[in-house]
């Protein structure tokens, strides 16, 4: 008996489509769809298509919003990548049993939830916390800082948040460089530094660029971090959705919002992935 | 006489053991290899040759003793201001860059000019017969063209030593006989001195100028192909290099440059040519090579001849195998010693008749200058 081709390559592939159509394609479309409805007025829908809400967003607040979470988000993945570049460099480079038990070490926040490890980092960053008891104690500060609820303490909190991602994959890249390539670079005359420029740095690129993926998406999206750390000072567009769809009860604000994160977001990374060659033989 | 291309004197590299002890690496070799010289390191993988190769290279430094490179003492020089370039067992070749890339490294460090560059570069990929592969990354070739790549890299230096570490080893059996008779052609036309490291005798015979045997950190011998083959100066380096048979026993009388040995529980005694100083009730193995000793049917018709009287003895054959250009024979001395006979097949028959069978009862001729009396080790 003869198949169709394409028949059994849908039936091999229908699992996946349904995950997909089930998890993903549904709940993205329904949101798409509230953000062409309307508000009620006891926080309900309204079920009136309009184009009032993404109206509502060019307004210049949401936009520098916007702007502001671009710019936390880029800065978070430039700092995850200068602190966890020589981490990755360094655990690829040690004996493979001190290896695994670094890697082990940097998964073990996990273990602990998210909010919990936040307000460690606020007893650490508050004007009585430990930083500033250390650095009183020690003569090198007379005024105690004033590093929680400001830009600073979000940022912190991001790149401690991210940095996993970023090492992780980094290591990844870095691990499979082999030793005879740097040997080979240093026999043709490359000094330590030359060889890391040109044979280190370039191989390492894959990861870099997949940590920046892992890192840059979820960071746009982020609002515990800005709630916990930033005060009110600090809104970014995860804080600006959270709060359309709990604190405003305003829905289809809150849908239109995150479509235009989610474009946003899409846009950066194609254009990212495609000028860092994302795909090519980069990736073998 | 010139300077050596490269010396090692006394050198030694111990490596620390995992379980807390040390490793003797290479217990202290000495050896000068001369300019232009095609000179193989040969022994079983852990025998001390790659890490002598990657000493010399600079990427391991001696325990003791020194290394020269065209008269200079190297000492602690790192690899990247040695006259001397690798070419590695994995290539190495840089996944990231162009084949021209790879091969413009090394004179990108040199900081040389653009034009020059682009000249050698040229050159050296017309030399390894790739120039229309310059734009192409390594994965998209195959791998006797990855090989020449390396090669390629690290001749475009024009290195006082090229330093080769099983180069050909990756490669199916018959590109490996090409590329040995290239690499050998390559050597002669560039003039450079090549250091091979390789646990190939064939190859080390087929290419080498000279060849240093090394079992065990040490080198046992250094000569020519003949010589190694030939007369070998130890039981490993007989056993290691082609095949042979070996006969143990005690050296009962010299004559000579001749050594008369009783072999153990055989009852008879073997003329053979003695290898450096033996004295009386020394213990010996005598080395025979197949092809060097044949089966006679009629010993009686060689009475008179000069040798006859000796060295023949009688034997069973137990197995034959015809090969096309010989017939390996397996026959038994005495009770049970073994010994493999290959007899050319110089004449065209056909009849198996004519043919050695299992259970030939016949007599073994061993020519007394083919009869290797060894040192035991």
């Amino acid at each position: 008996m003869r198949q169709d081709p394409r028949a059994q390559g849908l039936t091999l592939i229908s699992p996946t489509l349904f995950y997909l159509g089930v998890f993903m394609l549904f709940p993205l479309l329904l949101v798409v769809a509230l953000s062409f409805m309307t508000r009620g007025p006891y926080g309900n829908v309204v079920y009136r298509i309009n184009l009032d809400n993404y109206a509502r967003l060019i307004d210049p607040l949401y936009l520098r919003i916007l702007l502001y979470s671009l710019r936390v988000a880029f800065a978070t993945t430039v700092f995850t990548i200068v602190i966890g570049f020589p981490l990755a460099y360094y655990i690829a480079r040690v004996p493979v049993r001190q290896r695994n038990l670094l890697l082990f070490l940097i998964l073990v926040p996990f273990w602990t939830n998210f909010i919990i490890r936040i307000y460690a980092w606020i007893m650490i960053l508050r004007t009585e916390g430990l930083l500033n008891t250390l650095l009183l104690n020690l003569g090198i500060i007379q005024v105690p800082l004033d590093i929680l609820y400001s830009p600073t303490a979000v940022l912190i909190g991001m790149v401690y948040e991210f940095l996993p991602f970023m090492v992780l994959p980094l290591y990844t890249s870095l691990e499979k460089i082999e030793m005879a390539q740097l040997e080979a670079a240093a026999d043709l005359g490359a000094p330590p530094w030359r060889a890391f420029l040109r044979i280190t740095l370039p191989l390492s690129v894959p990861g870099m660029i997949a940590g920046s993926i892992l890192v840059f998406i979820p960071a746009m999206g982020m609002f515990v971090v800005p709630d916990l750390m930033g005060g009110a000072k600090t809104v970014l567009v995860g804080n600006l959705i959270r709060n359309q769809f709990l604190t405003a009860r305003d829905w289809p604000f809150g849908a239109a919002a995150s479509m235009l994160l989610l474009t946003l977001t899409l846009v950066v990374t194609l254009v990212y992935t495609r000028r860092a060659g994302f795909g090519e033989e980069l990736l073998v | 006489m010139s300077l050596p291309a490269v010396e090692l004197r006394d050198v030694v590299k111990v490596f620390p053991n995992p379980d807390g002890g040390v490793v003797n690496a290479v217990n202290h070799v000495s050896l000068q290899i001369q300019n232009g010289e095609f000179f193989s390191l040969l022994g079983p993988s852990g025998c001390g040759k790659t890490t002598s190769l990657r000493m010399i290279a600079g990427f391991e430094w001696p325990t003791s003793g020194e290394i020269l490179i065209k008269g200079e003492v190297m000492g602690h020089t790192p690899p990247f201001h040695r006259p001397a370039n690798t070419v590695f067992q994995s290539y190495a070749l840089f996944q990231h860059m162009t084949i021209a890339q790879n091969v413009a490294f090394g004179l990108e460090m040199e900081h040389l000019p653009k034009s020059e560059i682009e000249l050698r570069v040229e050159q050296a990929l017309a030399m390894v017969q790739l120039t229309m592969m310059d734009l192409r990354k390594p994965k998209q070739l195959s791998g006797g063209q990855q090989q020449r790549v390396a090669l390629a890299r690290a001749l475009v230096k024009r290195p006082a030593v090229l330093l080769l570490d099983e180069p050909l080893g990756a490669l199916d059996l018959k590109l490996r006989k090409e590329m040995q008779l290239e690499l050998k052609a390559l050597q002669e036309q560039v003039g450079i001195t090549f250091v091979y490291v390789t646990h190939d005798q064939g190859e080390a015979l087929t290419m080498s100028d000279r060849i240093a045997v090394m079992n065990r950190g040490q080198i046992l011998q250094i000569g020519s192909p003949v010589e190694i083959y030939e007369r070998p100066n130890c039981r490993f380096v007989a056993d290691f290099i082609g095949e042979t048979n070996f006969l143990a026993g005690m050296v009962i009388g010299l004559d000579g440059e001749h050594a008369v040995v009783q072999p153990d529980g055989l009852g008879i005694t073997v003329l053979g040519l003695a290898q450096g100083d033996l004295k009386p009730g020394q213990r010996v193995v005598i080395s025979a090579r197949p092809e060097k000793i044949r089966l006679e049917q009629a010993p009686e018709l060689k009475v008179g001849d000069a040798h006859s009287h000796k060295n023949i003895f009688p034997v069973r054959v137990i197995n034959t195998a015809y090969v096309g250009s010989d017939t390996r024979i397996i026959a038994i001395l005495g009770l049970e010693h073994r010994l493999i006979i290959w007899e050319q097949n110089n004449k065209s028959i056909l009849d198996p008749t004519e043919f050695y069978a299992q259970g030939d009862e016949t007599f073994l001729y061993i020519p007394p200058e083919n009869a290797l009396v060894l040192a035991e080790d």
